[in-house]
């Protein structure tokens, strides 16, 4: 870049000085300038600038993960020298119920929230893409449970599932749709589920109809005019317009979403602690459990390595579709 | 507007009646709990969906009065005041040299930022745990302070790279041409004109980092340690009474400080959120 720029302006010899001595008489010049000198080249400034970033991310997330990697395959106890195990870690796993039962339950529990929200998310981007009155007030609103604190507005909903007070039951009931006293939410087994998805729902439906309602927005008007003109009714439009025009979008959304349900902590944790006799525990509540309350690290380790095939498989996913976007 | 179109637009908001009251119920009623007096609270026979009793202040004070909660969100405040700035700045220098420096292997630099932007804290916090002991930062805020910008600096990498790329090449390449070197042409013209996307980064990284649980309740445990999120889920229950006001209260002042910065900047969270932050 330099070179070539001092080249092309031979003229203005005052302004460009610094940069064109510098190349042929380096070693003579000051300090000073010699380091404005290579702050000026590419190839120094540019590992320069991604360096801080680098040590951080190989210090606090490159060797964190190689110590997981360690941990699954050795007896890491909190407070005692570890030896290595093999894979008896993940055939630990296998033979333990609570295990098998959080592997069904993240898998429902992903598979249930994402396409709910996907749903609901295209049901709401396509409200909000209509002529409103109070677009901006209503776009708040909806967009507000996504960032509230998490492990907060969680509190809420714990309090509104409480077995004793729920303000859920007490609607229910009042409209008739619950038999008194309606269910115990978080102390049956697929009522907590239910709860525990619900929540999620509620907390990730904003990203996806935000994000789904950028991608009508840029859907050219002029596709739908086409297809009108061809008598082609609103269902038909949606379906032969819209959804292969948000494709893209669509995958994006879905793809993300799925890596940050399947590891979801926060909403598990505060609502349930993973029970009734874990049928709501995911990958990362047992993990934690296991790693940290019961102190066995390599077995904690070994759970929360489960969360990496679908990171895989997403990060692969996102990085073709990337690049076939020339993005 | 014809009388069809006006119906047409009733109906929409008919339509919408449901998501509204699904996305804001939670907060009425969270509000409403933490203003009721406990009498109130818990009389089955009362309406939960009004205060009929009177309203009272008395779970907020006793919150500020009787538990550390100004002290878990003075401590959430540093930490995530001083993670926003650093991962801000980290951020902001590498994603300028990964939008716009030619340099060995910039394209994988940039994959794997994106990649590590993925990755979700519930996957690296027991091993993190290990190193924040090593560090000697075993139950210290400070801990968050040096594990925070993990999951920020990629994101504001990320964030950020498409805003640069937005600014023309022309610009910058101008003020080099007069003169600037790339460090002048950088903070006197690339980042002026990126302000919306610093705000905007900013703004996201005070969010995810006010908000983060997973780290705050595993690398800090003591009273005048934790954060809001994990003195308000964990120190206001005291055995198996649940004090269900003060809860509230707590989970309704924890999100102030967000909300304060949400009804302000509204349109940056809501770009933000189509430019790519997804967390």
């Amino acid at each position: 870049m330099g070179r070539g720029r001092d080249e092309a302006h031979p003229g203005e010899l005052t302004s460009v000085a610094v940069g064109s001595v510098g190349i042929a008489v380096a070693a003579r010049q000051p300090l000073r300038v010699r380091v404005r000198e290579l702050l000026d080249r590419e190839w120094f400034l540019g590992p320069l600038f991604i360096t801080p970033a680098l040590i951080l991310l190989v210090l606090l997330v490159a060797y964190p993960f190689g110590m997981a990697l360690y941990f699954s395959v050795s007896n890491a106890f909190i407070g005692r020298p570890s030896h290595l195990v093999g894979f008896r870690n993940f055939i630990n796993l296998w033979q333990s119920d609570a295990f098998r039962q959080t592997f069904q339950n993240a898998f429902v529990f992903t598979g249930t929230a994402v396409a709910f929200k996907l749903v609901l998310g295209i049901s709401l981007a396509l409200l909000l893409n209509q002529q409103l009155w109070f677009k901006r007030l209503i776009r708040g609103a909806v967009l507000l449970p996504w960032v509230i604190p998490t492990a907060l507005s969680t509190l809420g909903w714990w309090w509104m599932f409480n077995s004793l007070y729920s303000v859920v039951n007490w609607t229910g009931i009042a409209l008739g749709i619950m038999d008194p006293p309606g269910p115990n939410w978080l102390g049956q087994k697929y009522y907590a589920m239910t709860a525990v998805v619900a929540v999620n729902v509620w907390r990730g439906l904003p990203f996806f109809a935000i994000t789904i309602l950028a991608g009508l927005v840029s859907i050219p008007r002029e596709l739908y005019e086409a297809a009108e003109t061809d008598g082609a009714g609103p269902w038909s439009r949606f379906w032969w317009v819209t959804l292969p025009m948000l494709r893209p979008v669509l995958t994006i959304v879905v793809l993300f979403s799925t890596i940050f349900t399947f590891s979801d902590f926060n909403i598990v944790y505060v609502l349930t602690h993973g029970g009734p006799i874990n049928s709501t525990h995911l990958f990362a509540t047992l993990s934690r459990q296991i790693g940290l309350e019961s102190g066995r690290i390599g077995e904690g380790a070994a759970i929360s390595l489960y969360l990496f095939p679908v990171l895989a498989f997403v990060v692969y996913a996102q990085l073709r579709f990337v690049r076939k976007q020339n993005y | 507007m014809t009388r069809r179109q006006r119906g047409g637009k009733i109906l929409s908001h008919v339509l919408l009646l449901p998501f509204l009251v699904f996305a804001l119920f939670p907060f009425y009623h969270m509000a409403l709990t933490s203003l009721k007096t406990d009498r109130e609270i818990y009389d089955r026979h009362a309406v939960p969906l009004l205060i009929k009793q009177g309203p009272t202040l008395e779970h907020y004070t006793k919150l500020v009065t009787e538990t550390a909660f100004l002290t878990w969100t003075g401590n959430s405040l540093l930490v995530t005041v001083l993670a926003t700035f650093v991962s801000l700045v980290l951020g902001t220098i590498a994603a300028y040299a990964l939008a716009r420096l030619k340099f060995f292997a910039v394209g994988s630099f940039g994959t794997g930022i994106f990649v590590t932007y993925l990755v979700p804290t519930s996957l690296l916090f027991l091993p993190l745990a290990q190193v924040v002991n090593w560090l000697g930062l075993a139950d210290s805020k400070w801990a968050l302070v040096v594990t925070y910008p993990t999951f920020l600096v990629p994101f504001c990498t990320w964030l950020l790279m498409g805003y640069f790329r937005t600014v023309p090449k022309e610009v910058e390449e101008c003020a080099m041409v007069d003169g600037a070197t790339r460090i002048q042409a950088l903070t006197r013209i690339v980042l002026p004109i990126a302000i919306p996307g610093l705000v905007c980064a900013a703004l996201f990284a005070f969010t995810l980092s006010w908000n983060e649980f997973i780290y705050a309740l595993t690398f800090t445990s003591s009273s005048d340690q934790i954060t809001a999120s994990v003195g308000v889920t964990g120190e206001l229950i005291r055995g198996d009474i649940y004090f269900w006001g003060q809860l509230m209260a707590g989970a309704v002042l924890g999100s102030v400080p967000i909300v304060i910065l949400y009804v302000f900047f509204l349109d940056y969270y809501v770009s933000g959120l189509t430019a790519g932050a997804v967390k």
